[in-house]
């Protein structure tokens, strides 16, 4: 199923990758297709991995792989327009070729840990993209998982990455089950409006899930408040971070937290390994 | 020495105690007998205030950060002649809030350089005492012995001289030290050679530059909120010298920028862990300033202008390059 | 063990030089570098103390990973070349050595660092026991034997014989190679070789900064540490400069930068600092915003998160560089002092 990891010299040499496919999702996300210049993916993954892509002379960063990899055909990164390389990427044109390497760190647990649980995504704003990667898996590979709920908001409508596929192929009552919300009253919506950690709340799942959690740093400290008051244990709940990053394997020194490097021993972390780490992120 | 520091302290302690400062900027002792590292104090920890003949640092950056925010806070700063030549600068730079500074002038007989006494093979240092103008370094290997005035500083050795030229009270007496150097020597030496000769001079020097950085952050001339070495935007950020030429230009371009607000102070030869006699370079600058523009020190008085921004009718042309400049 | 008298050693440099690249101490301008080996080179032994450690050799502070070119929409990637260049470095101290073992632990951990690897593999060092230790010394706090240095060989000057020991197989090879210059010491040599050793331990013993404690640092001094009130105050001084990091022969913060050469775009890693402003920042925000929180990192990194990660290995060798080039005269002995359990003050 997954393809062959391509053999590179160094985990710091890049190989060649090409855009493909180029979405608009947001105003300021865009969703990019990236394939190996012979067809298919350039490198296998696992879901909450990264990849390191570059534009040479503009800059290099660190970006979640938003496709599963039970999706051979490509890959795919949900990018936000906030910097030199994002602002380079967004204009750019579908032929593009760049420079990719990967996969980078360690990814979520969806084969051991996760196995067999009832599963609840907590997603705010472009935060989906990484969780986008774990729950194609998971629906790819139905069987393996219990109950899906998952839970997505954004400042407005227009900023839900991914609408198009949530309503179409998640949204499956009783199987997957989809609850959309955004911070203010909006015409032509008529979903839930709220914030994403008292949406969670309302919902009151029961805390005997996993969860799964990833958006702004404030969301997901208010969330992670929301879910203990719901009775989930630290050890339910998983996130990742973000840090600058250089190399991607740990040894540049930039992106550590303590003795933990976000590119290396993250960027998926459980919440309690989070309370051993200094609060320096 | 030990008199002088005594009298500091204790003027120090009352400063502190009549609330005309609310912290001292001044040194305390390190672990070696030549490391004093600069310190703020109060009240509680002033008995560790230090000034001894290896107080060279000069002080007068630190009092940026320090009076940058709304605190009210005085703090009285420890200030050698030569540092407040820089705290004038930064005042006219309006870097520091003169309102939050109370200046302490403190006397400077000249301060040691230990990379001289290291050049003499005194080492393994554990301690040292002067007395009457010989020091007597105890090392691992043995006592030894030398005149004060050959392991003076280099900036030491031609001191502006002339006292404090900023300060709100002086504890002690003005000093000099015991050296009368032309301050130029360096520079007129390195004019009288042949372009090649004086490139070869430079490029044995900065070859051995390693961007560590220690002359910018030093430079009480170098303030600027985002320098241009920071700077992504700017073509000339880098971290480590690709190449010669970028050797030389890092420092062609900070003697340049500072060209005019320079005092001499002597800090980025002090602190350059290769030991490059970078003052030469900023010297040569101050020296042409002073030749096309009349003598100049920046620093003289908090609202002195340098030439270079301030023009006069009988400013040099532009042309005077072609009399000057390239081969000579 | 093998020696060779004094006089000899223009020969075995030369010798050496023939076979791989030899670099050793230099003078240049009043101050000590490695630097190449040229018939005439004289190698001063009691000038150890190099302002840069050997990790430029093995982690050199500028170095090229790959090129790209573009034309229109294509891009062509071509890696750089191999450091294949086989060296050997003379003159290298203890805690020069083991520094390299902490970059070891860094680099060849997986997935190993190919550049690295490469010029490690290629590099001999040998080492020299510091017959005159500086007073900025204090190796033996981080069990560093500056007598009994590391290396593929170690080395002893003593009066007018140099000692030689291979320690590791390369060493033997080196020495294998030399096996028609180097005499084997015997009996007789036993004594002076360990008189020598005697009066450098009584050196060590002598040192200002000997019996620096590091009771309450390690793997597990995280809590204890990072949110202790002294860091403001210690760190005051500082003036973010970077020196520290790169004197330090266990420092190995890095960047990759792009370097539009015109002809094509570089892509290079060099040497970066922890204690620069602009290390962690980010298109939205910055986790270390002060010098306290940067100054803070260093020192956690080296005294509490290195050991964490490596066993108890601490990320610094005591080679007193930090307290001999500080701009501020701020070093990791004052923080040890400062935070340690028992601080030793003599």
């Amino acid at each position: 199923m997954l393809v062959d990891q391509v053999r590179i010299r160094d985990m710091l040499i890049p190989v060649l990758g090409v855009v493909t496919d180029i979405r608009a999702d947001t105003p300021d996300v865009k969703t990019f297709r990236v394939n190996a210049p012979g067809g298919g993916v350039c490198f296998a993954h696992m879901p909450g991995q990264c990849a390191m892509l570059s534009i040479p002379s503009v800059g290099e960063a660190m970006f979640s792989i938003t496709s599963s990899p039970t999706n051979t055909g490509y890959m795919e990164f949900s990018i936000k327009k906030c910097g030199c390389l994002t602002d380079w990427l967004h204009q750019m044109d579908v032929g593009q070729q760049i420079a990719i390497r990967g996969p980078y760190g360690n990814a979520f647990p969806v084969e051991t840990a996760l196995r067999g649980k009832d599963l609840l995504f907590i997603a705010g704003g472009i935060g989906l993209a990484p969780l986008r990667s774990v729950i194609n898996y998971v629906r790819h590979n139905r069987e393996n998982y219990g109950k899906v709920d998952i839970v997505y908001g954004a400042r407005t409508a227009d900023d839900l990455v991914d609408l198009e596929e949530i309503k179409t192929e998640w949204d499956r009552p009783g199987d997957v089950n989809v609850h959309l919300t955004i911070d203010r009253e909006q015409q032509g919506w008529d979903g839930n409006v709220g914030f994403v950690p008292n949406f969670v709340k309302s919902l009151a799942f029961a805390p005997d899930r996993t969860a799964l959690v990833c958006g702004p740093p404030i969301m997901i400290k208010f969330v992670l408040a929301a879910l203990t008051e719901m009775g989930f244990e630290k050890t339910q709940v998983y996130t990742t971070l973000e840090l600058r990053m250089k190399c991607g394997i740990g040894k540049c020194g930039r992106c550590n937290i303590g003795s933990k490097y976000v590119c290396k021993d993250g960027p998926v972390f459980r919440c309690d390994e989070l309370d051993d780490l200094p609060d320096e992120y | 020495m030990q008199r002088i520091s005594e009298l500091i302290r204790t003027r120090a302690g009352e400063l502190l105690e009549s609330g005309a400062a609310d912290q001292i900027l001044g040194w305390e002792n390190g672990g070696l007998a030549y490391d004093p590292t600069p310190a703020f104090f109060t009240a509680d920890n002033v008995a560790g205030l230090v000034y001894n003949s290896f107080c060279g640092i000069n002080l007068s950056k630190y009092l940026i950060e320090k009076t940058k925010g709304k605190e009210s806070g005085k703090v009285a700063a420890l200030l050698k002649p030569c540092d407040t030549y820089s705290f004038n600068q930064l005042l006219c730079e309006h870097r520091i809030d003169r309102d939050k500074v109370y200046v302490v002038g403190v006397g400077c007989s000249g301060m040691l350089d230990v990379e001289k006494l290291k050049a003499r093979g005194f080492k393994g240092i554990k301690g040292i005492d002067e007395k009457d103008g010989r020091l007597t370094v105890h090392t691992l290997y043995g006592d030894k012995s030398c005149p004060k005035r050959e392991v003076l500083m280099e900036r030491c050795i031609s001191c502006k001289g002339g006292g404090h030229v900023a300060c709100d009270e002086v504890v002690g007496e003005e000093l000099t030290p015991d050296a009368a150097g032309n301050r130029f020597a360096g520079v007129e030496k390195l004019e009288s050679l042949s372009p090649d000769d004086r490139f070869d001079f430079w490029r044995g020097e900065l070859s051995r530059c390693i961007r560590c950085n220690a002359c910018r952050n030093a430079c009480p001339a170098c303030s600027c909120n985002k320098c241009v070495f920071d700077n992504s935007r700017s073509g000339m950020a880098a971290k480590a010298n690709s190449d010669d030429f970028e050797q030389n230009m890092f420092h062609i371009i900070r003697a340049f920028h500072v060209a005019g607000r320079c005092t001499d102070c002597g800090e980025c030869s002090r602190v350059c862990p290769q030991g490059i006699p970078l003052h030469l370079l900023n010297r040569k600058l101050i020296k042409d300033v002073n030749e096309l523009y009349g003598d100049y020190q920046a620093g003289a008085a908090p609202d002195s202008r340098s030439p270079l921004i301030s023009y006069t009718q009988g400013d040099a042309e532009p042309d005077v390059i072609y009399e000057r400049g390239g081969a000579r | 063990m093998q020696k060779l008298p004094v006089s000899r050693l223009p020969e075995l440099f030369a010798r050496i030089d023939g076979m791989k690249s030899l670099y050793l101490p230099v003078s240049a301008g009043g101050r000590l570098q490695f630097g190449r080996w040229t018939t005439g080179t004289a190698y001063d032994p009691s000038r150890m103390n190099t302002v840069k450690s050997a990790k430029d050799f093995f982690f050199p502070q500028s170095e090229d990973l790959v090129f790209f070119r573009s034309k229109g929409k294509e891009l062509s990637i071509t890696e750089a070349k191999d450091p294949a260049e086989p060296f050997v470095l003379f003159g290298v101290r203890a805690c020069d050595a083991k520094g390299l073992e902490a970059l070891d632990r860094v680099f060849l951990s997986d997935p190993v660092d190919t550049f690295y690897a490469a010029r490690r593999e290629n590099g001999v060092v040998v080492t020299m026991a510091c017959a005159e230790p500086e007073e900025t010394c204090f190796c033996g706090a981080f069990g560093v034997d500056a007598a009994e240095p590391g290396g593929d060989v170690a080395a002893w000057l003593a009066q007018d014989t140099l000692y030689w020991q291979s320690r590791t197989d390369k060493g033997d090879a080196l020495t294998a190679a030399l096996e028609d210059i180097l005499e084997d010491a015997d009996q007789r040599d036993q004594g002076a070789f360990a008189a020598h050793k005697a009066a450098i331990k009584a050196i060590l013993d002598d040192l200002p900064l000997n019996g620096l404690s590091l009771e309450g640092f390690g793997g597990d001094a995280l809590e204890a540490l990072f949110g202790s009130d002294k860091w403001p105050a210690l760190s005051q001084a500082c003036i973010g400069c970077g020196t520290c990091t790169f004197v330090c022969p266990t420092c190995q913060c890095y960047d990759i930068q792009d370097f539009d050469t015109g002809r094509g775009v570089k892509r290079f890693r060099c040497w970066d600092s922890c204690m620069y402003s602009d290390f962690t920042l980010m298109a939205h925000g910055n986790p270390r915003t002060s010098q306290v929180e940067r100054f803070r990192q260093r020192f956690m990194h080296k005294l509490v998160y290195f050991p964490a990660n490596n066993e108890g290995m601490y990320g610094c060798v005591g080679c007193g560089r930090c307290v001999a080039k500080c701009p501020a005269f701020m070093n990791i002995v004052k923080v040890i002092r400062t935070l340690g359990v028992n601080a030793h003050a003599r």
